[in-house]
């Protein structure tokens, strides 16, 4: 079973995660971030923390990710605000699981 | 719909009728399936959403405090702080049945040691402050991943038996009918045709 927790993002905003004991990996551009992420995939990693703006420009590396057990590619957010690219993604399950979004429309009712 | 290409027999009836029952059946049990897993994705999806609300602020401040904690002190002597963790997290990681499928299941396994692994004379506490942070939204980081992995799937599969249950209701069971009912009229149709044509050849006799 898989037990290593990673994290893939720009060196400055990520490297905080080593001083917890979480592997950091740098990438800044997507085509680093992809191989980066496939190489993980490969191993015996658990779960892959990778930076938002990172994420929002490998969509297939992640929708591919999303069929497997392991590991969950889990998109976190690095800058001063989350880009809201995480709660898209849970949109979007939803809206696949249901056809309507009924999470986030509900908010936007009350 | 179209009537499938089969000889309108007793015989392919009868087999068409044992198909046709398998597949109301089943259409039945997916549907009931698919009403479940929908029910639990629901929580799923509301859990999702709530964690990652609460992790995604905690962690914004964690790491601003972080980017400030470098760009107070040298960036490098933070970097040089932290460049040899005495921390070390592994998880603990199994398989979990959700309606038939496999998710994941994580536990984190601290190795405990010491979360500041530096001098603190050199380092600006702004840095104690975000490992701190950070240290505390890693445990519901990895929940979150958990979770989110469990959607993920959870609606791949829901989607895959929306389809099954679809093909099933709107293809296969209407084809089956049809063809049963196909094979029904011309067995009747050739049964007249035979009461017809024995009724004849006794006029012709009795005459």
């Amino acid at each position: 079973m898989p037990n290593k927790l990673a994290v893939i993002g720009d060196k400055d905003s990520v490297l905080a995660f080593k001083a917890v004991g979480v592997e950091v990996f740098d990438a800044t551009t997507a085509e680093q971030a992809a191989s980066q992420l496939k190489k993980l995939t490969a191993e015996r990693y658990a779960v892959v923390f990778i930076a938002e703006s990172l994420a929002e420009q490998i969509p297939e590396l992640l929708a591919k990710a999303k069929l497997q057990a392991y590991p969950a590619v889990v998109p976190i957010p690095t800058g001063r605000q989350p880009s809201g690219f995480g709660m898209q993604g849970i949109k979007s399950d939803v809206e696949k699981a249901i056809g309507v979004d009924i999470l986030f429309n509900k908010e936007d009712k009350q | 719909m179209a009537v499938m290409n089969v000889n309108p027999t007793r015989m392919e009836m009868k087999r068409l009728q044992g198909r046709l029952k398998t597949a109301t059946r089943g259409h039945k049990l997916l549907k009931d399936k698919t009403d479940e897993m929908i029910r639990r994705f629901i929580d799923l999806a509301e859990q999702n959403k709530r964690l990652r609300e609460q992790t995604e602020q905690e962690l914004c401040s964690a790491l601003n405090a972080f980017a400030e904690a470098r760009a107070v002190t040298d960036a490098r002597v933070v970097d040089e702080a932290i460049l040899m963790p005495s921390r070390k997290v592994e998880l603990v990681c199994s398989k979990r049945k959700v309606m038939g499928i496999d998710v994941p299941s994580m536990q984190i396994n601290d190795s405990g040691g010491e979360l500041y692994p530096y001098s603190f004379l050199t380092v600006t506490a702004k840095l104690d402050d975000s490992l701190r942070g950070l240290n505390n939204v890693l445990l519901r980081l990895v929940e979150l991943a958990e979770t989110e992995k469990t959607c993920n799937m959870l609606a791949e599969e829901i989607e895959k038996n929306k389809r099954r249950v679809n093909a099933l209701e709107n293809i296969m069971i209407p084809q089956l009918t049809e063809t049963i009912r196909y094979i029904k009229m011309k067995l009747d149709e050739s049964e007249r045709a035979a009461t017809v044509r024995l009724m004849k050849v006794k006029d012709i006799i009795g005459k």
